[in-house]
Parts: C-alpha cells; sequence; structure tokens
C-alpha cells in the first residue's frame, strides 16, 4: 500500500447536558478537527447529540480479557459492599 | 498462527468459546475467537460495508433529477445514511484487525464483493421508490437477526443502522404510493420498477439454504441466526399485501398463496442470473467499480494534504503510519489473523503483563 495510514479517533458523545460523554464509535481523520467533523457526520446525524470528544485511538490503553478474572473477580467476593447485605430491623425504617 | 502452536490448548479455547457463545455472550475485539470466526466476520463485515458504499451509486443518479425539492432532501438524507453505515461497518470491521485502507482496496480491486442487487440500474424516479421499498425493505429483513450477532461491534453497528434504516425503506414506498395514485403513465412506471427489482431483491437473501457455503459455522457460531430462505420468505410475506395495496403486480405467474400455512410462496428464482450478476457481468459491475476507483483517487489529492497540513502543524496525527489498529476503542493485540498485511502493534499485555489470581481473598469470610 503506497498511500501513508490516516490515523484513528474514538468518538464520544454527549447526548444531553447533565450527561456523561458516551463511546459511539470511531472514525478516521488526518487531524483532530477533521475527526471532530467527521465525527459529526458520522455519530450526529439525528441529533444524537450537544457535544463531541475525539480522542486519538493509539492513546487508549485497554485491559486484557485474559486479566478478566484477576482483575474483576474480587469485586463480586466482596457483597458486603452493597446496602443489601446488611439486615436493618424493621423498626428502624428506612435507612 | 500461535494456535498452532499447541494443539491442546487450541483445543480448550475452541471449547471454552464455543460453550461462551452458545450461552449468549457477547464476543468483543481483544477476546480469543477460532482464525475461521475472524475470517468470517471480516468477509461478511467488509461486504456488507462495501454494499453501503457501492450503494450510493444507484441512487446517487437520481440527486440531480429528484422531481421536487422536498425528495432530493429526503433522498440526500438517505444516501448520506448509507455513506454512514458503510463507516460504522467499516470501523466494525477493522476491530478484527484488517485496515480501512485494505478494506478500501478490497473492493477497488474487486477482490471482494458487495451486494449484487447494486449492478441493476436506476432508468426512472420509479427505481429510486422501489429501491426503498425493496431493496432497504429486504436489507431491515437481514438485518434485524443481525442486531443479536455473537460479535459485539457487529451487533452494536446493526442496531445503529436498522434504527436509521427504517425511514428509508418508509420514504420508498412513499413514492411508490405517490406515483400509483398518479396519472397512469406513473402508474406504468412505479409497475415497471417493480418488475425489474422484484426478482433481484429476492436474490439479495443468498442462495437457497441447501447451497448456502457458508451457513453451518455461521450458524454455530451465532453470526447467522435465520437462514437464507427463512428471511426471504419473511420479505415476500411482507412485501406482497404491499404491493396490492399499490394495485401493482408482482412479477411472478407462479405466485401462490399457500392456505395451509399462511405463506406466499414464489416461482423459481433465476440462479443463473444471480450468478452471473455476482461473477461481475450484471448490467453495471464495470460501470460502479469504475465510478469508486474514481472517486477513490479525485480524493487522493484530500488526503494527502490534510496528512500534510497535519504534520505542518506540528500535531501529527497519533501515528504518522499507524498499524491497523483499533476501531471501537481498542485493537486486539494477539493471535493477529494471518492473512494480515499490517504489523501489529505492540501489546498492551506484553508490556505490563498482570498478576494472576491476585487479591482473591475474603470470599464468603465474615458471612
Amino acid at each position: 500500500m503506497t498511500e501513508p495510514m490516516i490515523p484513528l479517533w474514538e468518538v464520544f458523545v454527549r447526548a444531553k447536558a447533565g450527561l456523561a460523554h458516551r463511546h459511539v464509535g470511531s472514525v478516521h481523520a488526518a487531524d483532530a478537527e477533521m475527526a471532530l467533523q467527521a465525527a459529526r457526520d458520522v455519530y450526529t446525524r439525528r441529533g444524537e447529540g450537544v457535544s463531541l470528544w475525539v480522542v486519538p485511538s493509539a492513546a487508549i490503553t485497554a485491559s486484557d480479557p485474559r486479566d478478566e478474572s484477576a482483575l474483576f473477580e474480587p469485586a463480586t467476593a466482596k457483597p458486603y459492599r452493597h446496602p443489601t447485605f446488611y439486615t436493618v430491623p424493621e423498626e428502624i425504617g428506612d435507612m | 498462527m500461535n494456535d498452532l502452536a499447541n494443539p491442546v490448548d487450541d483445543a480448550a479455547r475452541l471449547a471454552r468459546f464455543e460453550a461462551r457463545v452458545a450461552r449468549e455472550d457477547k464476543v468483543e475485539p481483544n477476546d480469543w475467537m477460532p482464525d475461521a470466526y475472524r475470517r468470517t466476520l471480516i468477509r461478511q463485515i467488509s461486504q456488507h460495508g462495501h454494499s453501503e458504499i457501492v450503494g450510493m451509486l444507484p441512487e446517487g443518479n437520481w440527486l440531480t433529477r429528484a422531481p421536487t425539492l422536498r425528495r432530493k432532501e429526503i433522498l440526500l438524507a438517505k444516501v448520506q445514511d448509507e455513506a454512514g453505515h458503510g463507516l460504522y461497518l467499516y470501523a466494525a470491521a477493522e476491530t478484527l484487525g484488517i485496515a480501512r485502507e485494505e478494506l478500501v482496496e478490497q473492493l477497488l480491486t474487486g477482490a471482494a464483493k458487495y451486494s449484487s442487487i447494486f449492478n441493476y440500474p436506476t432508468l426512472t424516479w420509479a427505481d429510486v421508490g422501489a429501491i426503498g421499498w425493496l431493496v432497504d425493505g429486504a436489507a431491515i429483513i437481514n438485518q434485524i437477526p443481525l442486531c443479536r450477532c455473537s460479535y459485539g461491534p457487529y451487533a452494536r453497528a446493526m442496531i445503529r443502522i436498522c434504527k436509521e434504516e427504517s425511514f428509508h425503506q418508509r420514504q420508498g414506498f412513499e413514492i411508490m404510493l405517490t406515483l400509483c395514485r398518479g396519472a397512469p403513465e406513473q402508474q406504468a412506471m412505479a409497475q415497471d420498477a417493480l418488475d425489474r427489482w422484484w426478482w433481484p431483491s429476492l436474490m439479495m437473501f443468498g442462495p437457497h439454504d441447501s447451497d448456502s457455503p457458508h451457513t453451518d459455522n455461521s450458524t454455530r457460531w451465532k453470526i447467522k441466526r435465520v437462514s437464507n430462505d427463512e428471511l426471504r420468505q419473511r420479505f415476500i410475506d411482507a412485501t406482497v399485501p404491499q404491493s396490492r395495496y399499490l394495485g401493482l403486480t408482482i412479477p411472478d405467474p407462479a405466485l401462490a398463496f399457500d392456505e395451509a400455512d399462511g405463506h406466499w410462496r414464489p416461482g423459481e428464482i433465476d440462479w443463473a442470473e444471480f450468478r452471473r450478476v455476482v461473477a461481475g457481468d450484471g448490467p453495471c459491475n464495470r460501470e460502479r467499480l469504475a465510478d469508486r476507483r474514481q472517486a477513490h483517487d479525485d480524493g487522493a489529492w484530500v488526503r494527502e494534504a490534510a496528512l500534510a497540513y497535519a504534520q505542518k502543524r506540528g500535531k501529527p496525527s497519533p501515528h504518522p503510519d499507524p498499524p491497523s489498529q483499533a476501531g471501537e476503542g481498542v485493537r486486539r493485540e494477539r493471535d493477529p489473523s494471518p492473512n494480515l498485511s499490517q504489523a501489529t502493534p505492540p501489546t498492551i499485555a506484553q508490556k505490563r503483563p498482570l498478576p494472576r489470581k491476585r487479591g482473591r481473598v475474603g470470599v464468603g469470610v465474615d458471612a
């Protein structure tokens, strides 16, 4: 392939003020400004958002699926982090 | 690749993978998957993406000829949607480790296929109506089960596409309805469009199940959830009553309603025509590819200028010449598909392996 490759960006859209930006997909673009333009055309044709982020895909570090149990299983073994783990006497009412 | 290094490991991983798919877990880009699963998905998703891109051409033919400003606005929006759908799908394919540039090259060299329906010409304005009503209608029926495909990025792209596609079908039906309520010449134009698009639309669902080469694995791996013939039947059952409402005649003298099971049974499809068009001898195969190549070549200076500008401003792209990575965040790091030419990036796991089974304490200790 003779042409240089166009970098990849991840696109995040804030649906409306008060909500977090959420990942919606990817675009290729030469620079950040063009990535924003492309993201606007590709991911907000129907009023999906009021704000866009584009992040170079290469800047994201991801956890490894093989580490899923090492990373996340301990959390499932700690039911005492959830309020439902504890019994509150009926007489106490809401807590 | 690695899979061959240790057949025992490989068999165990395959078994785990299949068990996972069987219990309806989604597969995500970084997960281990069999090479055949990866190849099947790359082929299917990229063909699907190419179909969206090439699918812009027959309708683009009518952008400057739409009969009213309203129709022109709608058609522009629809064609822009098709471009968007192509891009969602390319991004999904890229998560499997193929570069956008490779995908485009495969289309332009003819190495990859796209849906044969787009090798038919749009001769009249009624064809724009017929495409929306029949071709997009068939596409929706095909795509709804794909929203539950086992591969996460493909399923997510399909959900988004299905949401957007519904307007495409309705605007097409509206065009047909307007023509059918119009002058006799307009009605004849609508009938002529149906006559030409009906059979190619049925062919969109692919060969009969008994002749479909890819079905077995795809079904087991929950890529394909409903068979070609079943999908085609759904389309026929949905469309025949619509054609009657329009006052049009389906161009199939053998079409008959089966009282016993409540289905419309069509006559036999001309599979010789299907094979001819797939093989490259449809009415517009050469024109479509020539147009895509022309568009790609015409855009070369824009891509070049954009990259040069980014570099000149000293805010170079994150990777001046990046490997074929990501889409949907992050690319898988290992088990690159053997047929991919791009170098793979250094793996995150290789850089910083995490200890296993660490911190697994407190199971039920205090209960």
